[in-house]
């Protein structure tokens, strides 16, 4: 019995890591491409057939590069920093919902161990910048850990509504409880109560992944490359891994949340919840390719002023409308 | 099996929090502190109190503690030496004593419950079948809701108070 429970967990664990980060490898592929598209270019196609093997060759070139440490750096930490941000992207995917039932683990407070591992994700960043012992990469480290502390909590607060709404704070609950439909046409989504929750949360958790229009962390024009400025080789790579982890971990999270998950007719459940996944990463990748960079204060004044008032107005009117 | 856990995050959490005491490096301090927190959610989550621990971690490792190393940076207090602190004998032989004192004070007071406990109402068992954020939600606004609004009156109080002090007059 022990055994079994074992083996069947470790074995989910190493279907999921897998195609997480399969997925990671053809995230930049795709993301290349798309924006290749958007701005009438070509984007990868050199290696293999549609420059398909380009994440492969990437990832070669990456290994034997040389790895260097900068003279001052604190070498500890510099080593820790890349691991601490890629972690956290990858356990989220142990509550998240795959099919009916394919889930690595139901924790009755699935949600809230999402935000938790969510949250030290900051972490990796900010010590990367210092560590570096370089001005652009603690500059883009500050700049990063300020920005996803302001807005993590708009993202904590926008699915708060949701979770009154379903009662429940298990990711296998939420979707169960968005079976079915409205008058037989309409699923019963929670995208649908939770519409402004939903905007929220679309833009807090884009502002979270440090990506454009949200990517002053990074702002190549005035920062070099941000907090990954010294870094080279592998563990520049393993940032690079994280981002996208992160971007699939927030698609399926508002897949789950505020799509139903799985839940959806004729396909089967899971090519439902990958579907919906999709196409969240696109959308994201079609904001950075759409949208200009915010200015600092303007980022600042957005989440604080605008994104959060509104995220508490949600939960006071969802409240309003239970009770 | 829960042995083997418990002993695991009991020990991290204690070798940390010494660390934590001896680093120099106060960006090294504050890394031990979380590593500390992490074990100390482990130790939750073993007694089946996993709301508390999911709490811990975000309020705790999530907020306060990124915004320690938030001031620790902006201050540029990281970079002093990294070798162990020196300790004078008399320190030593002082900090022996009152610990010491401590821990009998502790043994006689507390006696045998600081291992075992009273056992309350919400043991892992009830809270298997009850579930824990609602176990703890019909607690704190049933049996508590005056002491918990009033909690929350003096968060308040302090928030507009830090802002008060912390806010420059513009001209």
């Amino acid at each position: 019995m022990m055994m079994e429970f074992l083996l069947a967990t470790v074995l989910k664990i190493a279907l999921v890591m897998g195609l997480v980060l399969l997925a990671v490898a053809y995230l930049t592929w795709l993301e290349r491409k798309v924006i290749g598209d958007m701005q009438v270019r070509f984007g990868p196609s050199r290696v293999g057939p549609f420059g398909l093997l380009q994440p492969i060759a990437d990832a070669i070139k990456l290994m034997f590069k040389e790895d260097i440490i900068p003279a001052h750096a604190d070498r500890v930490i510099f080593l820790l920093a890349p691991a601490l941000t890629l972690v956290p992207a990858l356990i989220i995917f142990a509550v998240i919902p795959f099919g009916p039932s394919f889930v690595i683990t139901d924790v009755n407070i699935g949600l809230l161990y999402v935000f938790a591992v969510a949250s030290l994700g900051v972490y990796g960043i900010v010590l990367a910048g210092w560590a570096s012992n370089s001005k652009y990469a603690l500059l883009g480290g500050l700049r990063s850990s300020a920005q996803m502390v302001s807005y993590e909590l708009s993202l904590a607060l926008s699915v708060i509504g949701v979770v009154m709404w379903t009662g429940s704070l298990s990711l296998v609950e939420i979707v169960e409880g968005q079976a079915g439909s409205w008058y037989g046409i309409v699923p019963r989504w929670n995208i649908f109560p939770q519409f402004f929750g939903f905007l929220i949360f679309l833009v807090s958790s884009n502002a979270e992944l440090n990506r454009a229009p949200f990517d002053l962390a990074e702002a190549e024009t005035e920062l070099v490359a941000g907090y990954h400025t010294e870094y080279s080789s592998m563990k520049f790579a393993l940032f690079f891994m994280a981002e996208y982890a992160n971007m699939i971990a927030a698609g399926a999270l508002a897949a789950t949340l505020f799509l139903g998950g799985w839940q959806g007719p004729f396909l089967p459940p899971v090519i439902w919840f990958l579907l919906k996944v999709f196409a969240f990463i696109f959308l994201f990748v079609w904001l950075r390719a759409t949208l200009p960079r915010f200015r600092y204060d303007q980022l600042m004044r957005f989440g604080w002023k605008v994104l959060l008032p509104a995220a508490l107005a949600n939960v006071m009117v969802t409240a309003a409308l239970l009770a | 099996m829960e042995w083997i856990f418990f002993l695991a995050f009991g020990l991290v959490a204690a070798v940390a929090a010494v660390a934590m005491v001896l680093q120099r490096s106060p960006i090294y301090s504050a890394l031990y502190l979380i590593l500390a927190l992490f074990a100390q959610a482990g130790l939750y989550i073993l007694l089946g109190a996993e709301l508390i621990a999911a709490v811990h971690i975000i309020v705790y490792a999530g907020a306060i503690m990124v915004l320690f190393l938030f001031v620790i940076m902006l201050l540029d207090l990281g970079r002093t030496d990294r070798s162990p602190a020196r300790v004078k004998p008399v320190g030593v032989i002082v900090g022996t004593v009152l610990a010491g004192l401590l821990l009998a004070e502790l043994a006689v007071g507390v006696g045998p419950q600081i291992v075992l406990g009273p056992r309350g109402a919400y043991d892992p068992e009830v809270l298997r079948t009850v579930g824990n954020t609602r176990a703890v939600g019909r607690i704190l606004f049933r049996e508590y809701l005056i002491p918990f609004e009033l909690t929350s009156l003096i968060l308040l109080t302090a928030m507009v108070g830090a802002m008060v002090l912390a806010k420059r007059k513009v001209e």
